[in-house]
């Protein structure tokens, strides 16, 4: 798992790739919370593009980042979702939840 | 009524981390000769990952325990995965179901059988405090037109 983040004016964009499964996700989890505490998003865009397989692990992540933005007063999108993922996505109506793009 | 089985795997392994997408890995291997497309072989995949993800981090939450994983193709194209631990169990499997239910913190969605649900064609629990759990899922493959060899 790896992820690359790129801040720009409380704009911040991560890009993850990689397995996001138990161990992926968990991992991702830790340096997900790290960079956003340093950038204080208003907007965190999560770039999937690179996610070659997710399970629920995966919305666990999701979750965490939009709870953790909200307190923030700022708001998640999530973009590029490979059709793996955006199945596991849809199964579970985190498109209710979080805006997919 | 119970389809005659054409084909079978059965493997056991540590309940270590490192054996989840080695065991999601080897079902889609073994799936493959159904001739899945790739969204089946995908969605097969997936409920394989939550099941054995569950195997390994709720049933032994402090310890290694050992984790089977069975598969088996029966008569009608239809693939039934077994996964079975002997670790802590689950109280009460109904509640366990609930979308959104978890006793895993915030590193987990609770999101797991409902996924394994919606992927699969039929999920069954079966499980009994400080015995363990075993799960069995069945999912027909759509058949289609071949080539004729
Ligand atoms: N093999 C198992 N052994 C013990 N408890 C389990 C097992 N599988 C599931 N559970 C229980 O059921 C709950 C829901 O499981 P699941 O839907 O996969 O969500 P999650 O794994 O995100 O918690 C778990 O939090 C756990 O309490
Ligand atoms: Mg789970």
């Amino acid at each position: 798992m790896e992820i690359e983040g790129k801040s720009t004016d409380r704009n911040l964009m991560l890009k993850f790739s990689g397995e996001l499964d138990h161990v992926g996700a968990r991992e991702a989890i830790r340096e997900m919370e790290q960079a956003i505490d340093a950038a204080l998003p208003r907007r965190l865009l999560l770039d999937f593009s690179g996610v070659t397989f997710m399970d629920s692990s995966g919305i666990a992540l999701i979750l965490r980042a939009q709870k953790r933005v909200r307190n923030l007063g700022g708001s998640v999108l999530i973009c590029h979702v490979p059709q793996q993922a955006r199945r596991v996505l849809d199964a579970a109506g985190i498109g209710r939840l979080v805006e997919i793009r | 009524m119970k389809n005659k089985t054409l084909n079978y795997i059965s493997m056991e392994f540590l309940s270590r981390s490192a054996n989840e997408g080695f065991a999601r890995t080897a079902l889609a291997c073994f799936a493959a000769q159904m001739d899945p497309t790739l969204n089946e072989l995908e969605d097969i995949k997936t409920a394989v990952s939550e099941a054995v993800t569950n195997a390994i981090v709720h049933a032994y939450p402090n310890s290694l325990g050992k984790v089977s994983l069975k598969a088996s193709i029966c008569e009608g194209n239809v693939l039934e995965i077994t996964v079975k631990d002997r670790g802590r169990g689950i109280p009460d499997i109904e509640k366990a179901r609930q979308p959104m239910f978890t006793t895993g913190g915030e590193e987990r969605s609770g999101m797991g059988f409902t996924i394994m649900e919606s992927f699969m064609d039929k999920l069954t629990v079966r499980s009994a405090v400080g015995r363990g759990t075993t799960v069995v899922m069945r999912r027909k493959i759509a058949s289609r037109l071949k080539p004729q060899q």
